[in-house]
């Protein structure tokens, strides 16, 4: 009993040191991790930490840990107030918009340039698909605004050019959600067309030749070997944008939105920023609460997504 | 795709047609509004004005240019902006190198840990406040240091590093610890010279990065005007109509004058890319492609 005893504490003892003169052995790697757990612990973690203001009366004297709890007095509120149905209308709207016709615009885009066989003509499509997503978000609104503006905007100009009349496009909130995804389609289709091209161009290329001796013409071998092929590529981009269904792109929303325009355009990060950044009296709790609230549901959204997504298919983010 | 007979049944030709000119009308689309920019740009104001323009330039004139630079605090803009990219991206390749490179390797113990809790940082954050009071208690706000030290890793690029890395053979470790190579001297002369195209691929998402965004300064830089990137100034003339200020008649060309120069304000802001896109797209979509497969 006492040599069992002894025996095992001699194998942990032996274990430990080998353990650790593993690690002095690789030092280097974990000296080069130091500043990076630095960094997640002061740049990511510490502001997850931040977000108990949520549930605080937080003022800038007190501190983080000072200001007096008021627990859920800022959700209430929020939930409270006509924004909330807003927001969260215009968030699911917009976002909606983006799964019905930016999410698939960049398929069918990858699967009308998979039939040329053209190499020169499908790579200077491509190509000049990219530019959008290199053009600053800011210059993207700026051609936006000005494009569309009253009395010079080249959108306008041809309204007029073709007997119509001039559009308040920018004042009447009922073009918002179109113009939005408009600008979010051209500006993203072509970059998100990558990984579905390269999905098509890792297709095993005898499952053609094995459906053409089957007799299957083209329309069908893109039913049974295409899709099929970028099925998983489909499903994965589907969870992502799942996961992000309570964010929008706000800082284009920042650049283009006014007063006018707030009943459509307003979301949920827009709102957080007018109310804690852009306030002169900034409500940072209540901002937070907010935030917080969208956090938590996209978290609950990608893993919800992640888990149906095993269970139906082979594709799963982890 | 093997070339098959059926490329040339009727129905498939029509096809084919079809779609060329889809994909040129995409192509058209896509190219036409930065045509219009520039052609604007270059336009005589009292021709932007009367809206005469359409494709190429009516009055050439390098008269918006001449107002643009004169902007007050643009070129100023134009040198942070360029200090940012050129700063900002080298702390991001050391520190995504740093994270990057140990958690590639299965002798790093714990990496499966600190990869969870790296990867919990895209799943959930603070949020756009918390974030804000940290860097305002950090005595952050209004210097440089606001614009390049939050951001210093981003997470996507970091497992997109990582994934390149896992690639490299274990033998090229063990061959070179045979031969007495430590691990500094392994990273150095080994690893990094054979990573050279991944790490050119994450320096451009990097930089374009870098080079496009405003939002950490509209945020970050609340009064230190003089630290500005050239987007936010980008913002004020294309977007806020400040040009006014820099005009002072209130003739009927006021509004022409300013509508080119919107235009060459964009045009300088955007050239460097446009000039250096078509070379380095190759890299960017090895980049997506990867993340893909990890993502």
């Amino acid at each position: 009993m006492k040599t069992a005893v002894s025996v095992s504490a001699g194998l942990r003892e032996r274990r430990w040191k080998k353990t650790m003169h593993e690690i002095w052995r690789d030092r280097v790697l974990y000296f080069l991790f130091l500043p990076v757990i630095a960094y997640y612990i002061v740049f990511r973690y510490a502001p997850m930490y931040g977000v108990v203001i949520a549930f605080k009366n937080f003022n800038v004297y007190d501190g983080i840990a000072g200001s007096p709890w008021v627990g859920w007095a800022n959700f209430a509120q929020f939930f409270k107030s006509v924004y909330f149905t807003r927001l969260l209308k215009n968030t699911l709207g917009i976002n909606l918009l983006d799964i019905l016709i930016g999410f698939p615009a960049p398929i069918i885009f990858a699967l009308m340039l998979n039939e040329i066989r053209n190499v020169m003509f499908k790579r200077s499509i491509q190509t000049i698909s990219y530019l959008p997503h290199f053009i600053s978000t800011v210059v993207v609104v700026g051609m936006v605004v000005n494009f569309l503006s009253l009395s010079t905007g080249i959108v306008n100009n041809i309204i007029e050019a073709c007997g119509g009349q001039r559009v308040y496009f920018l004042t009447e909130p009922n073009y918002f959600w179109g113009i939005y995804t408009t600008m979010n389609v051209w500006k993203g289709i072509g970059w998100g067309a990558i990984i579905y091209i390269a999905a098509l161009a890792g297709i095993d290329p005898t499952l053609y030749e094995a459906a053409i001796i089957d007799g299957a013409g083209r329309w069908k071998q893109t039913i049974h070997v295409t899709l099929p092929g970028i099925s998983t590529t489909i499903v994965t981009m589907f969870i992502l944008k799942i996961g992000h269904l309570l964010e929008v792109g706000y800082e284009s929303i920042i650049l283009m939105y006014n007063p006018k325009l707030y009943p459509a355009a307003d979301v949920f990060s827009t709102y957080i920023y007018r109310v804690g950044l852009a306030s002169s009296d900034p409500n940072y709790s209540l901002a937070t609460a907010i935030g917080l609230f969208q956090s938590l549901i996209g978290l609950v959204l990608v893993v919800i997504a992640n888990r149906l997504s095993k269970k139906y298919s082979e594709a799963a983010l982890w | 795709m093997a070339s098959n007979l059926s490329d040339r049944t009727i129905p498939r030709r029509i096809f084919l047609a079809l779609d060329v000119v889809f994909l040129l009308f995409i192509a058209a689309v896509t190219l036409y509004p930065i045509i219009y920019v520039v052609s604007m740009s270059f336009s005589d104001e009292v021709a932007a004005i009367q809206n005469k323009v359409w494709l190429l330039p009516v009055n050439p004139t390098l008269e918006a240019y001449k107002n643009v630079f004169q902007y007050p605090g643009l070129l100023r803009s134009y040198g942070n902006t360029i200090f940012y990219t050129i700063a900002g991206t080298a702390i991001n390749i050391v520190f995504t190198m740093c994270a990057a490179y140990p958690l590639s390797r299965k002798r790093f113990k714990g990496r499966s840990v600190f990869s969870f809790l790296i990867v919990f940082t895209m799943l959930f954050n603070g949020g756009m406040i918390p974030s804000y009071l940290l860097v305002k208690n950090l005595h952050l706000l209004d210097t440089r240091w606001a614009i390049l030290l939050p951001g210093a890793i981003n997470t996507w690029n970091m497992i997109i590093m990582r994934s390149f890395l896992q690639q490299l053979p274990e033998e090229l470790e063990e061959a070179a610890k045979i031969d007495g190579c430590g691990d500094l001297r392994l990273l150095l002369q080994i690893i990094i010279p054979l990573s050279i195209p991944s790490i050119a691929t994450i320096t451009l998402f990097y930089a374009v990065a870098h080079w496009n965004s405003f939002f950490q300064a509209m945020i970050y830089l609340p009064r230190a005007k003089d630290l500005r990137p050239l987007q936010l100034i980008l913002r004020d003339i294309v977007l806020q109509n400040q040009t006014d200020s820099m005009i002072t008649s209130a003739s009927q060309d006021v509004v022409g004058l300013s509508e080119t120069i919107k235009y060459a304000t964009i045009v300088v802001a955007v050239a460097p890319i446009l000039c250096v896109y078509p070379f380095i797209q190759k890299y960017f979509v090895a980049g997506v492609m990867v993340g893909a497969v990890k993502g």
